[in-house]
C-alpha cells in the first residue's frame, strides 16, 4: 500500500467537474518547480510551519528519540528521526508522535496509510457534488503509477461505485504499468514538461523517451486524455520547445481533448521551507509567463488544430 | 533575451478585470445614468427635521381627538401635503422620502433623538448624518419636548421586566422594535392591476358591508377603513404635487428633450397611483410612490421591497416592445433610474449608544429575480437579465439583488447571475424557491401564495403582498451557553441572568450538559416571546400602518390593520445566531471532557474564564483537534442538528397577538459582531469579544474541508423548519476566472439547493485586496463586500468587521 499525503475536496482544477483528489506519495521525477515536494519521497515527511508554532514543546517532550529541540528559530532536529532511520512499515518506521501531539498543526505528517473503506467514505460524502457537477475522483501524486497495484485497487473500487476516475500522471512508467491502469481510468491528465530529453533530464531528473512513448501508447489505444504543460519562462516556454510540443501532440493518432497550459507559480517555495529543504537550489531561472506570452503560446497550439486553454 | 523583452514576458500583477459579458449589452450606463449615479454616491447623507416638525405640530393639535388609526392616516396625509417635493435634473422616476436625495427623516413617534444623539450623528467619523446647528436647536425646541414619554421606545422600556432588561443589555437578545416599527414586507402584483381610486372603491364596499349589529368589531373596522381611505387620498395628493412641480418645471425648461421628459413625468404622476399603470414608466413610478408612502408613514424595520419586480414589469415591457413604444435601452434606463432611487434612501439612524457605534446602515431592499411564478413555473424573463446588467453597472449599496434558483430555472440565467457574482460586489445572493416555498407552506400558506413569496431583505422569506412577517430580534445562543456554563451567571456583566441549571463541573455526562443548556435556552426564548406580544399590541394601538395595509391582502376585506392581524398571514420571527459557535463549543466539551477526558470541565472553564491566557496550547489543541460544524463530519453535524431542532421546537407555534404564530429563522446580519463583543471567550477556542458565527455559516476558520463539505453539513439541517438560513462562502476571484469555473460554482449552488439549502452567497475577494483596502482605504472606495444578508462598503466597516472578513475561510486552490 502506498501512502496518501493529502486529500482535497472541491478540487476544481484536476479534471472535469468538481472532484476529490487523492495525492499519492512517491515520485521518480525531481522537477525543479515541483509544488508538492512533500509528495516526492515514498516515506512520510514531517512538515514544519514555524509561524504556527507557539513553542509549547509538546513535540520535544514526546519524541522517543529525543531528536527535537526548541531554538530561537523554532523546532530543530538534533539527532535522527525514526521516520528517516527505519524502513517504511517497520516498527516505529511511521512514528509521527510529534505530529500527533502538536496542538497547532505546526508539525504535520505528510503521508499516511488509508484503509479503502475510509477513502471510500470520503468519496461517498462527495458523491452528490461529483454527480451534479460531472466530477469524480482524481488520483495524482507524487506519481500514482509508481504504485500500480494500489492505484489499480483504488480505481477498481471507484469503478464498482460508478465514480468517474482521472489519473494525473507523468506517464514515467513501464508500458506494462500503463496498460494495466488504462482500462480503469476514464481520463488521464498527462504532464508534458519538455520535448528535449536532455533538458527534460536537467529539469526533472529523468529523460523523456518513456513518457513520449507512453503518451503515444494511450493515444493509440484511444484512451481519453488531456495534456498539461507547465509554462515556465526560462525552462520550456521558448518558441522551439512550444513548437516541438505542439508538433508532437498534433502528430498523435488521437489528439488529447485539451492541452492545458499551466502558468508557473513558485508555491513550492513555501512547501520546501516547511520540509526544511531548499527550493531550486541551483537558482535556475524560472518565471511566470506574461499575458502576451500565454496568448502567443495559445496561438501556437491552435495553429496545430489543438484545443488549448490556460489553466487546468 | 533582452531586459526589456524579459520584463514584457513577466506576468503583470494586475487586478482582475472582467468585461461585461452580455451579448445584448449596449455598453453600460448612458450619460443621464452616469450623472444620477454620481450624484447618488457622492451626495452626503443628511438628517431632515421636516417630517418631525410636520408630525409634531399635527400631534400637538390633534392627539386624543380622534381614534389612533385616523390620527396616523391624517398625520400621513399632512406629511404628503406639506413635505418638500423634489424632482432632480435628469430624473425620470421621481420622489424622495426627504426634501432632497439622501436626506433622511426622523420618526420621533417611535424613538426621539436627543440633542446629544444629533451631535453624535453629525460628528461621528464613520458615515455621519449631517445636520445643522440651527436644525438641532429647532429640534430641541419644537420636537423633543413634545415626545417625552410618548414614544414607542419609552412604551417598551417602561413595560419590560428587570430580567428582560438585564438580559437585553447583556446581549442575550436584541429588540428590533425599540427604535423602529415592525417591518419586512414585500409587494405582490396588485398595484399594477388597480389604482388607489379602485382601492377606495374596495374600501367603500367593505364599509358598506359592515354589520354594526352582529359584528362587535364593526366600529373598529369602520375607523380603520376610514383611515385607509384617507391614506389613499394622501398618496394621490403626494403624486399630484409631483405632477404640478413637473408641469411648472416643464414650463420653464428650455431644452426641448427635458421639457418633454418633464411633461411625461407630469402625465405619469397625474395618472398613478390613482389609476392602474399603463406603461413601464408608470408601473415603476407606481411602485416608487408606494415605497415612499410606506417608508414615510413609518420607519419599518428594515426593508420595503417590490417583490418579483421582473415578473411585475415584464408585461409592460412586452406590451411596449410590441407597440413600438419601448426599447431594451429605454427599459434599462428606466430601471437604472429606479435603482438609483433606492440608493438615495439611507436608513434613519439609531439613537443612544448605537448612534455612536453603528456604521453604515441601510434599508435592505433585496430585489428578487428569476425563480418561479405563482404556478411554480420558470419565471425568468428579459427584465431579469436587464436587472442583472443594471446591478452590475451601478453596483450601489442599494438595492441588493438575489437570483432565485429553482430546479426549473435555466442554467443560462444562473450563469448570468454567476458572472455578476464574480465581479465581487457582493451580489447577487442565491435563494432556493424549492425550499422556501416548502417553508412557507409548512407555516400554513397556500401553495400559490407560497409560490409568489420570496425574500424581502436579508434571508427571511414571506408571502409577498399577503403577509406581515415581523422580525423581532436576534437570539445569542453562544451567550446562552456561556450563561449555562456559569450556572445562570453572566460572567461578563457579573449579573445573574439565567436559571441555575447546575455547576457544569458536577455534570457526569454530555447529555446532562445539553439538558442544562436546553433549559436555559427555553427560559430566554420565553422571556423574549412574552415581550414580543406586548410590543405587537403597542403597534396595533399606537402606530397602525394604514397606508401599508392598502397593499397587503386581506387588510381591506378584514377591515384590520397590518399590525392588527389584517394580513392573510401573520408571523413573528426570532432570529437565532451562532449555530456554528454553539455547536463547536458543545462538540469541544463532549469530545475532550466527556469522551476523551483530555481535559476536565474545570480546566476548560478556567481557561475560558481567563480568555485562554497562558493556555494557548489548550486553545490550539481544541481548535485543531475537535470536530467542528461545516466539515461534513457526523460528530459535529449531529450536534448542530439537535441545537437547531431544539431552537425550532422552543420558538415555533406560539400564538402571537395577530392571529398567527411565532417562527424561527437563522440570520445575524452584522449582529454576530455585537453578540461576540458581549461574550467572553468560548470553549471552541474563540477569544473574548471576537465575533460569533454568522447565520448558519460555520464559525470562522472552523471549516477546513472546503465548500462542498460546508454545504453537506448545512444540508443536514431541515431548513424547511425555518423561515430562512444564511450561508456565507468566500471565494477568491482566481477561482472564478473562466466560464467553466463559473459552471462549477453554479453546480455547487444547485447541489446545495438540492440538499435543501435555503440561501447561499459568495464574497469574491482576495486577501491581498482586502489588506490593501485596509491600508489604503482611499484607493478602494468602491470595494463592496457581502457581510451577511447584504453588501456594504468595506471602507465603512469597523476594523473588527474588516478583520473578520479577512479571516473568513478562503477557498484557496492551486
Amino acid at each position: 500500500m502506498a501512502l496518501i499525503f493529502d486529500i482535497k475536496r472541491f478540487a476544481i482544477n484536476d479534471g472535469p467537474g468538481i472532484r476529490t483528489t487523492f495525492f499519492m506519495k512517491g515520485c521518480p521525477l525531481r522537477c525543479v518547480w515541483c509544488h508538492n515536494p512533500e509528495g516526492i519521497p515514498e516515506k512520510p515527511v514531517k512538515l514544519y510551519t514555524q509561524k504556527k508554532c507557539i513553542g509549547c514543546q509538546s513535540c520535544v517532550d514526546i519524541c522517543p528519540e529525543h531528536n527535537l529541540v526548541l531554538t530561537p528559530d523554532g523546532i530543530k532536529e538534533i539527532g535522527t528521526c525514526l521516520l528517516d532511520s527505519l524502513p517504511l512499515g517497520s516498527k516505529g518506521g511511521s512514528c509521527g508522535k510529534c505530529t500527533d501531539e502538536c496542538p497547532t498543526l505546526a508539525l504535520q505528517m505528510a503521508g499516511k496509510e488509508w484503509e479503502m473503506p475510509k477513502l471510500m467514505e470520503i468519496v461517498e460524502k462527495e458523491r452528490k457534488v461529483m454527480e451534479d457537477s460531472g466530477g469524480g475522483v482524481t488520483v495524482c501524486g507524487g506519481e500514482p503509477l509508481m504504485h500500480p497495484d494500489y492505484l489499480v485497487e483504488i480505481l477498481t473500487e471507484l469503478k464498482s461505485r460508478n465514480i468517474h476516475r482521472t489519473v494525473d500522471t507523468t506517464l514515467f512508467a513501464s508500458a506494462k504499468t500503463v496498460e494495466k491502469v488504462m482500462p480503469l481510468a476514464d481520463l488521464f491528465l498527462v504532464d508534458l514538461k519538455h520535448m528535449d530529453s536532455e533538458k527534460h533530464k536537467r529539469y526533472t531528473g529523468v529523460p523523456n523517451e518513456q513518457i513520449l512513448s507512453n503518451i503515444r501508447l494511450i493515444s493509440e489505444a484511444g484512451a481519453r486524455f488531456w495534456i498539461r504543460i507547465p509554462l515556465i519562462v526560462g525552462v520550456n516556454a521558448d518558441d522551439d520547445n512550444l513548437q516541438a510540443s505542439a508538433d508532437f501532440i498534433a502528430s498523435l493518432p488521437t489528439p488529447p481533448e485539451v492541452v492545458n497550459l499551466l502558468v508557473y507559480h513558485d508555491i513550492g517555495k513555501g512547501k520546501h521551507a516547511r520540509m526544511g529543504t531548499e527550493y531550486n537550489p541551483e537558482e535556475l531561472e524560472m518565471e511566470a509567463p506574461s499575458e502576451e506570452l500565454q496568448q502567443h503560446a495559445i496561438e501556437l497550439f491552435k495553429a496545430k488544430g489543438l484545443n488549448v486553454k490556460i489553466g487546468g | 533575451m533582452s531586459e526589456a523583452k524579459k520584463a514584457a514576458f513577466r506576468a503583470p500583477n494586475q487586478k482582475m478585470n472582467y468585461a461585461l459579458q452580455y451579448p445584448q449589452n449596449d455598453g453600460g450606463m448612458n450619460d443621464r445614468i452616469k450623472r444620477l449615479h454620481e450624484q447618488s454616491i457622492t451626495t452626503p447623507t443628511t438628517l431632515t427635521i421636516e417630517r418631525a416638525l410636520i408630525e409634531t405640530a399635527f400631534y400637538k393639535e390633534n392627539y386624543g381627538k380622534m381614534p389612533n388609526c385616523i390620527l396616523r392616516a391624517r398625520n400621513f396625509y399632512e406629511i404628503c401635503k406639506k413635505k418638500t417635493i423634489y424632482i432632480g435634473k435628469d430624473e425620470l422616476i421621481v420622489g424622495e422620502r426627504g426634501p432632497l436625495p439622501k436626506a433622511v427623516p426622523t420618526f420621533p413617534e417611535l424613538t426621539c433623538h436627543t440633542v446629544e444623539d444629533l451631535h453624535t450623528l453629525n460628528d461621528r467619523e464613520m458615515q455621519p448624518y449631517y445636520i445643522s446647528q440651527e436644525d438641532i436647536d429647532t429640534y430641541e425646541r419644537e420636537v423633543i419636548p413634545y415626545w417625552e414619554g410618548r414614544t414607542q421606545r419609552e412604551r417598551i422600556f417602561s413595560h419590560v421586566s428587570k430580567e428582560w432588561e438585564e438580559a437585553y443589555h447583556a446581549g442575550v437578545f436584541t429588540e428590533f422594535m425599540e427604535q423602529r416599527a415592525g417591518g419586512h414586507t414585500s409587494m405582490d402584483g396588485k398595484m399594477y392591476q388597480r389604482g388607489l381610486l379602485d382601492v377606495k372603491k374596495l374600501i367603500a364596499e367593505a364599509l358598506e358591508k359592515l354589520d354594526f349589529i352582529n359584528d362587535p368589531e364593526a366600529t373598529d373596522k369602520q375607523q380603520e377603513l376610514q383611515a385607509m381611505d384617507i391614506s389613499c387620498d394622501a398618496a394621490i395628493l403626494f403624486a399630484e404635487r409631483h405632477a404640478e412641480l413637473a408641469e411648472k418645471m416643464a414650463a420653464e425648461e428650455t431644452d426641448p428633450q427635458r421639457k418633454a421628459e418633464l411633461e411625461k413625468i407630469a402625465e405619469v404622476c397625474h395618472w398613478v397611483p390613482a389609476h392602474a399603470p399603463r406603461d413601464m414608466q408608470e408601473a415603476i413610478q407606481t411602485y416608487w410612490f408606494t415605497h415612499l408612502g410606506t417608508v414615510t408613514e413609518l420607519n419599518g424595520w428594515d426593508c420595503m421591497n417590490p417583490g418579483h419586480i421582473d415578473q411585475h414589469l415584464y408585461p409592460f415591457y412586452k406590451k411596449g416592445i410590441e407597440e413600438g413604444s419601448m426599447t431594451r435601452e429605454k427599459a434599462k434606463e428606466l430601471i437604472s433610474c429606479f435603482w438609483i432611487k433606492f440608493n438615495n434612501q439611507p436608513a434613519p439612524p439609531k439613537v443612544g449608544v448605537t448612534a455612536l457605534e453603528s456604521g453604515t446602515y441601510n434599508d435592505f431592499t433585496n430585489i428578487n429575480i428569476g425563480g418561479i411564478d405563482k404556478y411554480g413555473n420558470d419565471a425568468v424573463n428579459e427584465i431579469s437579465y436587464i436587472i442583472l446588467e443594471v446591478q452590475e453597472e451601478l453596483h450601489e449599496l442599494q438595492p441588493g439583488l438575489s437570483i432565485h434558483v429553482s430546479k426549473v430555472t435555466p442554467d443560462e440565467f444562473v450563469m448570468a447571475g454567476a458572472r455578476v457574482i464574480r465581479q465581487g460586489h457582493g451580489y447577487p445572493s442565491c435563494f432556493n424557491p424549492d425550499t422556501y416555498t416548502k417553508e412557507l407552506v409548512r407555516q400554513g400558506k397556500s401553495q400559490e401564495d407560497a409560490n409568489e413569496g420570496g425574500c424581502s431583505g436579508c434571508i427571511e422569506v414571506g408571502a409577498f403582498g399577503k403577509e406581515a412577517y415581523i422580525l423581532t430580534g436576534y437570539l445569542n445562543t453562544p451567550k446562552i451557553l456561556e450563561i449555562t456554563l456559569n450556572n445562570g451567571l453572566d460572567p461578563v456583566s457579573g449579573k445573574k441572568l439565567g436559571l441555575e441549571t447546575g455547576d457544569p463541573r458536577t455534570f457526569t455526562s454530555y447529555e446532562e450538559l445539553y439538558a442544562a443548556y436546553h433549559k436555559q435556552m427555553k427560559y430566554f426564548v420565553n422571556m423574549k416571546l412574552a415581550v414580543n406580544n406586548y410590543i405587537e399590541r403597542m403597534f396595533s394601538l399606537y402606530a397602525p400602518a394604514t397606508f401599508l395595509s392598502l397593499f397587503i391582502d386581506d387588510c381591506i376585506s378584514k377591515g384590520k390593520d397590518y399590525y392588527s392581524g389584517g394580513a392573510r398571514y401573520n408571523t413573528t420571527y426570532i432570529q437565532c445566531t451562532g449555530l456554528g459557535t454553539t455547536t463547536d463549543c458543545l462538540s469541544t466539551l463532549k469530545k475532550h471532557v466527556f469522551e476523551d477526558k483530555k481535559y476536565t470541565m474545570d480546566e476548560i472553564l478556567k481557561a475560558v474564564s481567563e480568555n485562554f491566557e497562558g493556555n494557548e496550547k489548550m486553545r490550539q489543541y481544541i481548535i485543531n483537534r475537535t470536530p467542528f460544524f461545516g466539515n461534513d463530519d457526523e460528530y459535529a453535524d449531529t450536534i448542530a442538528v439537535k441545537v437547531y431542532d431544539d431552537l425550532v421546537d422552543a420558538i415555533e407555534g406560539h400564538p402571537n397577538t395577530r392571529g398567527g404564530t411565532t417562527q424561527l429563522n437563522m440570520l445575524s446580519t452584522t449582529c454576530h459582531n455585537y453578540f461576540g463583543s458581549v461574550c467572553g471567550a468560548s470553549c471552541n477556542g474563540r477569544l473574548a469579544k471576537f465575533a460569533i458565527s454568522d447565520g448558519t455559516s460555520p464559525a470562522h476558520g472552523a471549516d477546513t474541508n472546503g465548500p462542498t463539505s460546508v454545504i453537506k453539513s448545512l444540508g443536514k439541517l431541515d431548513q424547511t423548519k425555518s423561515g430562512g438560513t444564511l450561508l456565507n462562502v468566500r471565494f477568491v476571484p482566481s477561482l472564478l476566472k473562466r466560464e467553466e469555473d463559473l459552471k462549477k460554482l453554479v453546480s455547487l449552488i444547485r447541489t446545495y439547493f438540492s440538499l435543501g439549502g435555503h440561501h447561499i452567497q459568495f464574497n469574491i475577494v482576495d486577501t491581498q485586496t482586502l489588506l490593501d483596502a485596509q491600508n489604503m482605504p482611499e484607493e478602494y472606495k468602491d470595494l463592496l463586500v457581502r457581510v451577511a444578508g447584504y453588501s456594504d462598503y468595506f471602507n465603512d466597516m469597523t476594523e473588527q468587521l474588516q478583520n473578520e472578513i479577512i479571516a473568513r475561510t478562503e477557498n484557496e486552490e492551486f
